[in-house]
């Protein structure tokens, strides 16, 4: 494989603090060097003059749906997504059909990733056994088979006990019980936020506590057991909870999702079910503590939450549609508009909580462009609009509220261990 | 004087989307209505050769009757969809079952579903006019249509008046609807049960809340009372019957502290002994039965409105 020299784009590189204008030199799928006029033999160069070199983005809270529903996604189609997206690097969640409770699901995962992927994938394995919130799934023989980090997602673990256990064995690796913090008495069968507006429209409420009793109980859980860190913070009383906590030097992390600083529970005020999400999209008022956290912190990363569901359980009855939605190709575009383009963040600050930050939290050794390091990168363009158009999402499915939107910031190449896989904004 | 003449709308979701004019035309036309179906043959041939389902999820007796009365009083040819033995245990999905019974060349689907939404998403997906025959616990605009009409030939109008809508409020299309119209139309609203029964900022709906049905019954002008399901017991919102009877339900004791000009009225179907006593279902302040005349006219009205009727007079 030839090299490959960036030359004279905006270099961000969170991990070693550098915001300049750099060559990025690529050799044998490492960061050879970074630094001014550099020079290459025999490189292939590209000019990323007016454009941000980044550091390939990593998604924590993917679902692939690989295996079991082919109609929604598969690991060959959401790693194109991940990689139109500017992500080079996804961590897949367990509640696939069956589901990650195995090594030898981990092990299929993975080695279908090799073969059918474009982008790194590692797979989030099941805490408990068929993510049934009764048996310890074995997570030490789904460590050793590729597996980095333990979540149930999608099913909440209720059993403190269980919870207590889980965090309590998963510290002997070091590694974070991911957490969907939802009370199931609560939530029942509410299918977006409780408050004004569910009242107003006569759906089921869902109330913010259903989440926030949970990050309650699994910081107070932390701070006793082992090191959790809390899924698609989406309520202003959990960004506190979460503050708090860390203050206290709970061992706590969390991520919240595009969604969460970008829309309110007034997108299903039309019935319009791809903006059903779990936790429910809530008020103005959690809109702005979302973005206070990820300000001073509290919010350690922004992860997708990509949740591919064919239209078949979407475009029904809002009940009975399934919750979720895909982000994996309106994430970065997401950040940029409603986050850096507003100066909340820095845009070294939002990439770090899209890189090192997720990298640093899971043990990846991945998110930066220091020499040395895996030469996963991506060229942005910062001023490119564009609408969101689904039909030409690489996802396979077209489950977004963001629709229509105008965006900012266009992914124009991305580059997995020194190879291209999407140029000019096209997968190759 | 009403501004508009015409419903200039394909569809009748709820009331919370209708303004005052289009409710005020619908209630003036209603009343003509009534006139035409107290005749000795109820029959105008305003809708001859339209074709009209009603299509429910959900059983009901009394609103589906309705609605085949009043379009068989504009001569529309009615057709019942029945659930159980239709392609929906087969598997359809909505969306497919209304764009089939439009391509048969329905005019009008009247829908009744056991989740919020469901008549919009109809109406988004067909051509034809939908109507909410109720959907789930988001609104029943025929029947908050009819209440206020009722209310209006009792006491000439509703704009200062207060209405107390008692029972599973956080569960009840019916106090959603009702709640919308009568608010555009100015009254004063109370909604009244137990805690566990009121849904989340219920009064930015513009209503209040109380939990003492003895101090709000002593000046309302209107009583509606909502039905209690039995089954909501389970699910923790009210301990028992008797207790919730005691606290919640009208009978002859607590009947003795209303104004003596007050009017009961009840959605039905009645539990007897549940919400109110048989004394006071039977009782002089209850037009519990005129409220089920009163829905054909306003359903006939609607159509007749909805499906390209004019009122010019």
């Amino acid at each position: 494989m030839a090299g490959l020299l960036i030359k004279n784009g905006r270099v961000v590189d969170p991990a070693s603090n550098l915001d300049a204008v750099r060559d990025v030199l690529i050799e044998n799928g490492k960061i050879k060097k970074v630094g001014v006029r550099v020079k290459g033999v025999g490189v292939r160069v590209i000019d990323a003059k007016g454009k941000l070199v980044l550091p390939g983005l990593i998604d924590m809270h993917t679902h692939l749906r690989d295996p079991g529903r082919p109609d929604k996604e598969t690991i060959a189609s959401g790693t194109r997504a991940a990689a139109k997206g500017g992500f080079t690097t996804v961590c897949c969640m367990a509640n696939t059909e069956p589901a990650i409770d195995n090594p030898a699901v981990v092990k299929y995962v993975s080695d279908t990733a090799k073969s059918d992927g474009i982008v790194n994938v590692f797979p989030i394995a099941a805490v408990t056994k068929g993510l049934k919130g009764e048996k310890l799934a074995e997570m030490g023989l789904m460590l050793e088979a590729g597996a980095v980090a333990f979540s149930d997602d999608g099913q909440p673990l209720m059993g403190s006990a269980l919870m207590r256990k889980a965090l309590e064995y998963a510290r002997q690796f070091s590694v974070p019980v991911i957490s969907h913090c939802e009370d199931k008495g609560l939530s029942h069968n509410g299918s977006m936020n409780e408050g004004a507006l569910s009242t107003a429209i006569g759906l089921p409420g869902f109330p913010a506590l259903a989440e926030e009793l949970m990050v309650a109980r699994d910081t107070m859980l932390a701070a006793e057991f082992g090191q959790v860190h809390i899924a698609h913070v989406s309520s202003a009383n959990s960004v506190e909870l979460i503050r708090r906590a860390k203050r206290r030097g709970v061992p706590v992390t969390c991520e919240t999702c595009p969604h969460y600083f970008s829309l309110t529970e007034s997108a299903v005020k039309e019935y319009d079910t791809n903006a059903k999400v779990n936790p429910p999209l809530k008020t103005p008022k959690d809109l702005k503590a979302v973005i206070r956290g990820l300000r001073d912190g509290t919010i350690d990363a922004i992860a997708t939450d990509h949740a591919p569901h064919n239209i078949e359980e979407k475009n029904i009855e809002f009940n009975s549609a399934s919750f979720g939605m895909v982000g994996l190709e309106t994430a970065l575009a997401l950040v940029l508009t409603k986050l850096v383009a507003t100066k909340a963040l820095t845009l070294k600050k939002a990439i770090e909580k899209m890189t090192v930050a997720p990298a640093r939290i899971l043990n990846l050794n991945k998110g930066t462009l220091k020499v040395g390091a895996d030469a996963d990168v991506i060229i942005v363009d910062p001023g490119a609009e564009w609408t969101v158009t689904p039909s030409q999402f690489a996802s396979k499915s077209r489950n977004t509220p963001f629709s229509g939107w105008k965006l900012k910031g266009q992914v124009i190449y991305t580059i997995v261990a020194g190879k291209i896989v999407v140029r000019d904004g096209k997968l190759l | 004087m009403n501004k508009v003449k015409s419903l200039n709308r394909k569809d009748l979701l709820g009331l919370k989307d209708l303004s005052v004019d289009e409710i005020k035309l619908i209630l003036k036309t209603a009343h003509s209505m009534k006139e035409v179906i107290a005749r000795p043959i109820p029959k105008v041939p305003t809708l001859l050769g339209k074709h009209i389902v009603t299509l429910f999820y959900e059983p009901s007796t009394r609103t589906r009757t309705s609605f085949n009365t009043a379009a068989k009083v504009l001569s529309a040819n009615v057709t019942n969809v029945a659930i159980a033995s239709s392609s929906v245990v087969k598997g359809e999905n909505l969306i497919d079952t209304v764009k089939n019974l439009e391509v048969m060349g329905l005019d009008c689907i009247i829908i009744r579903h056991s989740m919020g939404g469901a008549p919009h998403l109809a109406a988004k997906n067909c051509n034809a006019a939908v109507i909410n025959a109720g959907d789930g616990f988001n609104e029943h605009p025929t029947q908050g249509l009819l209440d206020i009409f009722t209310m209006v030939e009792k006491k000439k109008t509703v704009k200062d008046k207060k209405v107390l809508i008692v029972g599973d409020i956080s569960h009840s299309r019916v106090a959603r609807s009702n709640i919308w119209g009568l608010k555009k139309l100015g009254a004063e609203v109370v909604v009244v049960g137990p805690p566990t029964m009121i849904p989340a900022e219920i009064e930015k709906m513009g209503v209040r809340v109380s939990f003492n049905l003895d101090q709000e019954i002593k000046d309302a002008d209107f009583i509606n009372m909502l039905r209690i399901q039995r089954e909501r017991q389970e699910q923790c919102l009210f301990p028992s019957v008797e207790e919730y009877s005691q606290l919640y339900g009208l009978n002859a004791e607590r009947m003795k502290q209303a104004k003596k000009d007050v009017i009961v009225m009840h959605p039905g179907p009645i539990n007897r002994g549940v919400e109110m006593t048989s004394e006071v279902a039977d009782g002089p302040y209850n037009v519990i039965l005129e409220q089920v005349t009163n829905g054909v006219a306003v359903r006939t009205a609607l159509l007749f409105l909805l499906l390209g009727g004019k009122n010019s007079d």
